[in-house]
């Protein structure tokens, strides 16, 4: 029959084109696995980074919004309820005997309580989030700002980055080693909108969204922003922390300046 | 008859600006896919509403069956195999926006996605600069894209012979007839500028170096929407514009955008 033959001749069609397409991507596939295609490809975010810090003044603000604005439902993403013991016994106790470590290249290293970073200056800023992933919502912050504690804790001459040790275990492996973490640069450390936040919406922050102190860093994408945050330390390179790349995300593949 | 004659059509800088243009938009498109599937729906405003999408897709369970379903201003269709879902029952359903090889890379990789889309984002825009930078400078967009008052004016009797898929011949074939003027204008001009500033404005870092660029679109996921939108515009071109190159005599057109040279049809003797 003419019509099976029809059918015959578009399944062959369809199979020929499913093989190129399939030989084309897989070219692409085995291109991504080169190391040199994948150091061509990264070194776009060194352009991306240069230029907009060439662009973006070290005042400019992200846009603030207004209490109408607010995302009735803000997505927790991530790690949403960290299983560390540690966490645990003191997110039992609303926090009240844990302590913000603060260490690294500083002259005075800190051990601040939650009651004394709660007396120490505060910013609040109506903000929005924007998730690698694609979505917005938009929240209201207050917290100290992290210029506020580094000026406490008194940078070293070398410090370059900021380093932020978390308690969830996003790698779901149970080690120290694959907790979460981030770091960000000097720029964006005593950047005004900087904050360690402790309240959300004005409720005590949540254990979903990072409690008891969750990093904004507004003018970068949600990954940067680090919930759980357990310690701070200033440090002159991140090559020697963990996978090398500055963050848990960074070690899998994503930028660290991540502006875009 | 008439003989043959050949002109020089497209200069150097069209021509390799055009083939860098392709690629780099078929790396875009496809990774720009990659990226969409990280969290395949599309919002209006500054934020998104999770119960509101202005299009989604995604996996559901029909009873027994698991259905690809795409939801556009409220209205659900089922995309099973092409849109929400991919996969079959032997080796297990995937819940995915775009299919496999609609993407670069295949496989669900957000993290290299965005490298490939940002490193060839970056060459788009110096491709794009350069090809306007020398169409104004060479008078290129002057004397070959921009219609002329009577070209507008004959539109109508274009259209038709487009409908009746006649191609000029003689002088006419010489120029760009006023469709294609203007097709291209709204590409180069319209389209892949707003890709660039839709993108940008998705950046969190551009908008507090640029808080216009917000307002510009109506918030940053309404650019996010823009952006799929307009490149949606852009996959359309692409596919009339191969199918006109298909019609209107594929050799010589391909031979021009290469090499330059263009065979011209002897005109038709007029009655």
């Amino acid at each position: 029959m003419s019509g099976e033959r029809r059918l015959d001749r578009r399944g062959f069609l369809a199979r020929g084109l499913a093989a190129a397409s399939a030989a084309l991507l897989g070219g692409c596939e085995d291109l991504s696995d080169q190391p040199w295609v994948r150091r061509v490809l990264d070194s776009a975010e060194t352009l991306t980074h240069v230029t907009q810090r060439a662009l973006l003044s070290p005042e400019a603000l992200a846009r603030e919004y207004s209490e109408a604005d607010l995302s009735r439902d803000f997505k927790a993403n991530g790690s949403t309820d960290p299983e560390d013991p540690d966490y645990v016994t003191h997110a039992k106790n609303g926090f009240a005997d844990w302590k913000l470590v603060v260490g690294g290249l500083v002259e005075e290293p800190l051990e601040l309580s939650l009651a004394e970073i709660r007396a120490m200056p505060s910013r609040t800023q109506i903000t929005r989030h924007d998730c690698v992933e694609g979505w917005s919502c938009i929240g209201k912050w207050k917290g100290v700002p992290l210029s506020a504690l580094l000026e406490k804790a008194k940078l070293k001459q070398d410090a370059r980055y900021i380093v932020f040790y978390c308690a969830d275990d996003l790698g779901q492996t149970g080690t120290e080693a694959d907790k979460y973490y981030e770091s960000i640069g000097l720029a964006d450390a005593f950047h005004a909108q900087t904050i360690l936040a402790y309240e959300m919406n004005d409720q005590t922050l949540p254990i979903p969204h990072g409690a008891p102190l969750r990093l904004r860093v507004e003018r970068q994408l949600g990954y940067k922003m680090a919930k759980y945050v357990m310690r701070i330390e200033a440090v002159d390179g991140l090559a020697s922390i963990r996978g090398g790349r500055g963050g848990f995300w960074e070690d899998l593949g994503y930028e660290w300046y991540a502006g875009i | 008859m008439e003989k043959r004659e050949v002109i020089y059509r497209h200069s150097g800088a069209v021509r390799l600006t055009h083939w860098v243009n392709a690629l780099v938009l078929l790396v875009l498109l496809m990774s720009g896919l990659q990226i969409f599937n990280a969290h395949p729906a599309l919002y209006l405003g500054s934020k998104s509403d999770f119960e509101r999408p202005v299009m989604a897709m995604g996996a559901v369970q029909d009873g027994e069956r698991v259905k690809g379903v795409t939801t556009v201003f409220g209205h659900a269709f089922d995309t099973t195999g092409a849109f929400g879902l991919a996969g079959d029952a032997e080796n297990g359903y995937e819940d995915r926006g775009f299919p496999w090889w609609s993407t670069l890379p295949g496989h669900r990789d957000l993290a290299t996605g965005r490298r490939w889309h940002f490193f060839f984002a970056w060459l788009f825009l110096f491709n794009g600069l350069a090809y306007l930078l020398w169409s104004l400078a060479s008078g290129h967009l002057r004397r070959d894209l921009a219609p002329s008052g009577k070209e507008l004016k004959h539109i109508g009797a274009s259209i038709w012979e487009h409908v009746r898929l006649k191609f000029p011949t003689g002088e006419e074939a010489k120029r760009y007839n006023v469709l294609q003027k203007l097709a291209y204008l709204l590409v180069a001009l319209i389209l892949l500028p707003l890709m660039l500033l839709t993108g940008l404005a998705m950046s969190p870092g551009m908008d507090a170096a640029f808080p216009f660029l917000l307002d510009m679109f109506g918030g940053r996921q309404s650019a996010r929407t823009i952006h799929f939108i307009a490149a949606s515009g852009i996959v359309i071109f692409v596919v009339v514009h191969l199918v006109m190159v298909l019609i209107s005599g594929v050799w010589n057109n391909l031979r021009s955008m290469i090499t330059g040279r263009y065979v011209i049809a002897p005109a038709e003797d007029k009655p």
